[in-house]
């Protein structure tokens, strides 16, 4: 931490927040491309955790970051099973044919 | 010991989750009825666990309980077990009886218990993410239904998305209050002006986090897909142990660690509730389908108790606590309705079906009549008094011009509220729905007693709810 400070991490962090939610809402074309978007957030969220966990000398940073983690996996996997399901029943991963219900 | 016993509903709810997920694994036979019923009892049992736990803060400050805790938990599992008890027949009768489906809400039940009582940031999102996990699996149940699996996605996408800006505010809000402990970083922000800056940043995302899970405005656009294409007795669960827990922990997130930052969240707050109430009142009147009503009719009923959240005093919590039981009780009644209607053993629900309802089964057209009446606001229904403690509270607390947003959309909700009760009463429909089963005639009964006797016995509710009112109002002890 002592070579580079706390904000430069911060920005990376910041920067991953943003590509993510961009990736979520412009994204036209893959269901697949939303779920690596949504690993971005975590991951964002993780290196602020971390950055923030050596600059105060504080664990706890650090061991969130282990818990999210493996949530990330659980929540992965959930979602892959459920778009996998998803493709059996409509053929198709388009996220412009996810509109059987509109409101 | 203490300790054990202060946690051992969680511990006896998720090794009951797994013991029944064994069992259902590894029985020869399909055990999913008696599955369902033991996992009714272990509800019930949880709750008397969760009234009879010793308060105070556990696990080096990680846990706490009070009277909110259990005033909350108890409408937890009270919507659980009526949730429960509607998916019986209705599951049968759609093929989806699966062991999976009351051990999946179980596991739900158990986040949400962890959710109430979290009080560090750790433990709030590991209670938010077992709910969750589990709520996304149940929204995609009908697995060989293209409308329950899309609003499984849908559910999924929204739902990982507000988990993640959760989890970016909480990293923020560690990282300029130093600690995840709620105690510290009412403390941080209360004395460090640095940190109540950096804070508000991260507090806005844990706001919008939370705000989608409990559908408010302008974060609910999940809400009527997901209500219309899961299964009726998942939607039953979805409309009211999730938003239940969840509007708990903003309760206490809010007036706990992030009290001291009151003028920051009040404003955001208000908005939220004035869209929500705006949206839900708007958005429903062009509904055919009743899930979908009723989906935006929940973004509605949430923005009425933000109000009590906005007020932000003892008066509001309490108000918004009531709500919430009202909320409850009617929404249980409701979904009992609708998932009595089907025709031919096939789910109808569209709101035409109702049609000649009150010649048909005068008992039902009755019982979702005091339900609608009851969800307008008229009294001397249930549904009355939860918005006179809310609105009430936020006139006290200088909201007036919120409250009178708050009577206008209620006004605009009466419209299609009333709307199914003219079709029951005054069209002409076809040939009847299929007769109720016994055990959704039960839960229609008891929520339309609720509803209607609530006026002649206030004092038990209001007093319960201003004890756990005053518990999250000092629990935070500065």
């Amino acid at each position: 931490m002592s070579a580079v400070g706390l904000g430069p991490y911060l920005v990376v962090a910041g920067l991953l927040l943003v590509i993510g939610i961009f990736g979520i809402f412009l994204n036209r074309k893959n269901i697949i491309v939303i779920m690596m978007s949504i690993e971005l957030i975590l991951l964002a969220a993780n290196i602020n955790f971390v950055a923030f966990s050596s600059a105060l000398h504080d664990m706890a940073g650090q061991v969130f970051t282990m818990f999210v983690l493996s949530v990330a996996a659980a929540e992965a996997a959930i979602g892959l099973a459920i778009l996998v399901v998803y493709f059996r029943n409509r053929g198709s991963i388009e996220v412009e044919d996810v509109t059987l219900m509109k409101g | 010991m203490s300790t054990f016993y202060t946690v051992l509903p969680i511990l006896f709810l998720a090794v009951a989750g797994i013991v029944m997920l064994m069992a259902g694994v590894f029985a020869r036979r399909d055990h999913s009825f008696a599955i369902t019923a033991v996992t009714g009892v272990v509800l019930a049992i949880a709750a008397r666990l969760l009234v009879a736990a010793p308060t105070g803060t556990v696990l080096h400050g990680l846990y706490q309980t009070n009277d909110f805790t259990r005033f909350a938990d108890v409408l937890v599992a009270l919507g659980a077990i009526g949730a429960l008890a509607l998916s019986v027949t209705f599951n049968r009768n759609i093929g989806i009886t699966r062991f999976e489906f009351p051990v999946l809400i179980l596991f739900a039940v158990t986040g949400m218990v962890v959710l109430v009582s979290a009080n560090d940031l750790i433990t709030l999102y590991i209670g938010f993410e077992i709910q969750s996990l589990a709520l996304y699996v149940l929204a995609a149940f009908a697995r060989h239904n293209l409308r329950s699996s899309e609003a499984g996605l849908k559910y999924f996408v929204l739902g990982a998305l507000s988990s993640g800006l959760l989890l970016y505010g909480i990293s923020l809000v560690y990282g300029f209050a130093g600690t995840t402990g709620f105690e510290g970083i009412a403390r941080a922000l209360a004395s460090h002006p640095a940190a109540a800056m950096g804070s508000t940043v991260g507090l806005v995302f844990v706001l919008v986090g939370l705000a989608f899970k409990i559908s408010a405005a302008p974060f609910h656009m999940w809400t009527p897909d997901v209500y219309e294409g899961a299964p009726t007795s998942v939607t039953a669960f979805f409309a009211t142990a999730p938003k239940i827990a969840v509007f708990a922990l903003l309760l206490r997130v809010m007036l706990g660690p992030f009290g001291p930052a009151v003028a920051q969240w009040r404003d955001l707050v208000e908005l939220l509730a004035a869209a929500s109430m705006v949206i839900g009142a708007i958005g429903a009147i062009r509904q055919t389908s009743i899930k979908r009503l009723m989906g935006y009719s929940s973004i509605g009923h949430m923005g009425y108790a933000l109000m009590g959240l906005a007020a932000g005093n003892a008066a509001g919590v309490s108000g918004a606590l009531i709500y919430l039981a009202i909320y409850v009780v009617m929404s249980l009644g409701t979904f009992g309705c609708i998932i009595a209607m089907s025709r031919g053993r096939q789910p109808v629900d569209r709101i035409s079906d109702l049609a000649g309802m009150a010649t048909d089964d005068p008992r039902f057209a009755f019982a979702l009549a005091m339900m609608m009446w009851s969800m307008a606001g008229i009294p001397p229904l249930a549904g009355f008094f939860g918005k006179f403690y809310v609105f009430a509270a936020a006139i006290n607390a200088g909201l007036a011009p919120l409250a009178v947003l708050g009577i206008v959309t209620s006004v605009v909700a009466a419209f299609y509220y009333l709307r199914v009760i003219k079709v029951m009463y005054f069209d002409a429909g076809e040939p009847g729905l299929d007769s109720r089963n016994s055990g959704v005639s039960l839960v229609i009964g008891l929520a339309s007693a609720g509803v209607l006797l609530f006026a002649f016995h206030p004092s038990t509710l209001t007093t319960l709810s201003t004890m756990a009112a005053h518990a999250v109002m000092t629990s935070q002890g500065f």
